[in-house]
């Protein structure tokens, strides 16, 4: 017997059960998403977020502040259309991510700022939801050791469970959601904090 | 007890630095989890751990289902699946991945069930070098020792101890601060993620209806092996299906705050597949491994079935009062602590160490901590019990067999049994200090080897008793 056939005749020896029953009941969805006006979202997310938050009443604002985090250095920035918008790539020291898997890579790597957009954040845990498209890279928020992003002031969701309420199935939209609860950090010797292990040792959020 | 797991014990015992430093290292990881756990924190945490339970149980009950719709749409989302029934079969799968796209080089995320089907020796045979990249598996890779610790590997080395490991296998100068050393790793393990041409991760969940992955880490070594990499190898036990992508709501605030008092780690990980068309990044191929390995075997045994929702958090390990003695080396099998010494047994048969499920006080703890309500104590029972079955079905009668048999022979004459105890409170209570004894003579030494009496009461309860019915 194949092994997917054997591990399933197994498991439903071993339960009773017989090929193509259906399941029972499930336990219900439990998501509590609790009431927050936005401007109390912020300020929850501000206060919470591993890293330091910048405030950009405008798009002039956003770029400033952009400019002053990358301080001039080596930095890719993902073609996202809110980073169009608000002038990122004609900064010193940004560049697009060129096209292909080996240059974004390549890209990355040589780089010392990330630039990303995001999709959302969770105030109640100061985290940033990115999703990997065409717009969107995996590896420019990881491979770069400062981490900029720069998030629309109205995508900031409760938590995780209004996330799974406006997103029920990442994987309709994405083949990576990752939410980013701050920088790389390890533990690992003598349980001493250490950021910055693999990925950014930085993470900056400007919210516009 | 086999001589081996007793000189594993002795020799934890006897080592006082390991004994200060898993005891001061589970102790503030125990206290980190209690302070994120408080309601002022996580006011529902004793919903949110009877829910996880509940949707463990659920998808353990219909495991077949949701194993078939996660596969379906892991292939649908142009993923690959590979069913593998032990540890043989998920070397040989992988190693073939590896052989057919001539990849000499893969990293690797921290993955206990590769570390159970002891995939990086495999990998080595077959030419292909596996690097572990979480930092603390790196440095027990270098030391080619094993896990320590379900969430803290390299929990019993000392920065001297790294320092030592880096310079001899790294050729780096001694560098004993620890902020350096991390930075070494970086440099060592950026190169290597850069150039490998496989990923392999384990996976904390599996979610049936997205066919996806769901990977929990603070380092980010996880997110660079899965995304660089041109093909990503999932490897993930059978048992790690949930139904849903919105159950992460409940799952995940509880594995942060009982793994280490996190409310979220720095990187959760939700990947579906290969890279999609149009996507800038991410890996080429994704093939998830699903790995039996004796857990069909649990799933069969319905009293024991739950030990299978544990979701590798090690909160266990961190309040055992047995575990932060003799720490992790001790436990045959590469899962240690409470959780280690149910599942070896039943994953590796009860005879590879019978008296593991013995090495316990029953106290409690880990079933109170158990973000997933696992009753770990009464599992431990019922292993004990198949143990003395076992033993009495082979006729061997060990000298604590003969003594319970005395012992029930006595109780059951309360005269003699009376006489017995007059007997023993005059030899026992010798000076009558009222002190613990510590050591019995003869045959009864072996019996006081790992325990303390406390000393003969001046008068029986019967000779109390009495004296109450005379004079009311």
């Amino acid at each position: 017997m194949p092994a997917r056939e054997h591990i399933l005749h197994k498991i439903r020896t071993a339960l009773g059960r017989s090929s193509g029953q259906p399941p029972g009941e499930a336990p219900p969805v439990r998501l509590r998403v609790p009431a927050a006006e936005a401007g109390e979202r912020v300020r929850m997310l501000a206060e919470r977020f591993n890293g330091t938050v910048s405030h950009a009443p405008s798009a002039a604002d956003a770029r400033d502040h952009v400019a002053r985090l990358v301080d001039g250095r080596r930095a890719v920035a993902c073609p996202s259309p809110l980073l169009e918008r608000l002038g990122v790539f004609g900064l010193p020291g940004v560049e697009a991510l060129p096209d292909g898997v080996d240059g974004v890579r390549a890209a990355c790597a040589a780089a010392e700022v990330g630039i990303t957009g995001a999709e959302y954040a969770l105030a109640d845990t100061g985290a940033l939801v990115v999703i990997a498209s065409g717009q969107e890279s995996r590896l420019a928020s990881m491979l770069p050791t400062v981490h900029i992003t720069v998030l629309a002031a109205d995508r900031v969701l409760t938590g995780l469970d209004e996330l799974f309420t406006t997103v029920p199935d990442p994987a309709a939209f994405s083949s990576s959601m990752v939410l980013i609860g701050g920088p790389s950090k390890t533990a690992d010797i003598e349980q001493i904090l250490t950021l910055g292990v693999h990925g950014p040792r930085e993470i900056h959020l400007v919210l516009v | 007890m086999s001589v081996a797991f007793h000189q594993r014990i002795q020799y934890a015992l006897l080592d006082e630095r390991l004994q200060q430093a898993v005891y001061a290292a589970t102790g503030r990881l125990r206290d980190k989890r209690r302070g994120s756990i408080v309601p002022g924190q996580l006011p529902d945490y004793q919903e949110l751990r009877t829910h996880a339970h509940h949707i463990k149980k659920h998808t353990m009950e219909n495991l077949d289902y949701y194993l078939e719709v996660l596969a379906r749409r892991v292939e649908e989302r142009g993923g690959r699946v590979a069913w593998c029934r032990d540890a043989g079969e998920v070397q040989e799968v992988i190693g073939r991945l590896a052989r057919e796209r001539g990849i000499r080089l893969a990293v690797k995320s921290k993955s206990m069930t590769s570390e159970e089907v002891h995939l990086n020796e495999a990998l080595e045979r077959s030419g292909v070098e596996a690097v572990e990249t979480d930092l603390g598996e790196f440095i027990i890779q270098l030391a080619g020792e094993r896990p320590y610790h379900i969430v803290a590997p390299a929990m019993h080395k000392t920065r001297q101890q790294v320092a030592d490991l880096f310079e001899a296998k790294l050729g780096v100068g001694r560098v004993e601060e620890i902020p350096r050393q991390t930075m070494i790793a970086r440099v060592v393990l950026r190169k290597k993620f850069l150039e490998a041409g496989m990923g392999i991760s384990g996976a904390n969940f599996l979610v049936a209806e997205s066919g996806a992955v769901v990977i929990v880490e603070n380092e980010g070594n996880a997110r660079l092996a899965t995304s660089s990499p041109r093909i990503h190898v999932a490897v993930a036990g059978v048992e790690k299906v949930i139904p849903r992508a919105a159950d992460l709501a409940v799952f995940l605030p509880l594995l942060g705050r009982s793994a280490t008092g996190q409310p979220l780690t720095s990187y959760t990980s939700f990947l579906s597949g290969p890279r999609r068309a149009g996507e800038l990044d991410g890996p080429d191929e994704f093939c998830l491994i699903l790995v039996d390995n004796g857990r069909t075997r649990i799933l069969a045994d319905r009293g024991k079935r739950e030990t299978l929702y544990c979701i590798r958090c090690g909160a266990c390990l961190n309040t055992c009062p047995v575990y932060r003695r003799i720490g992790g080396y001790s436990y045959p099998g590469v899962y240690s602590g409470p959780i280690g010494a149910i599942l070896t047994p039943q994953v590796l048969g009860l005879s590879h160490e019978p008296e593991l499920p013995f090495a316990s006080s029953l106290c409690g703890a880990c079933a109170e901590v158990c973000p997933v309500k696992i009753d770990i104590p009464r599992i431990l029972l019922e292993l004990r019990g198949e143990v003395k079955k076992q033993e009495a079905r082979d006729r061997r009668w060990g000298p604590e067999k003969l003594g319970f048999l005395v012992w029930a022979w006595l109780m059951r004459h309360p005269r003699l049994f009376e006489l017995a105890g007059l007997a023993a409170q005059a030899m026992l209570s010798g000076p009558g200090d009222g002190r613990w004894i510590r050591s019995l003579p003869g045959p009864l030494k072996a019996w006081t080897a790992s325990r303390d009496f406390p000393p003969p009461a001046a008068r029986s309860f019967r000779q109390l008793w009495r004296r109450r019915v005379r004079t009311p």
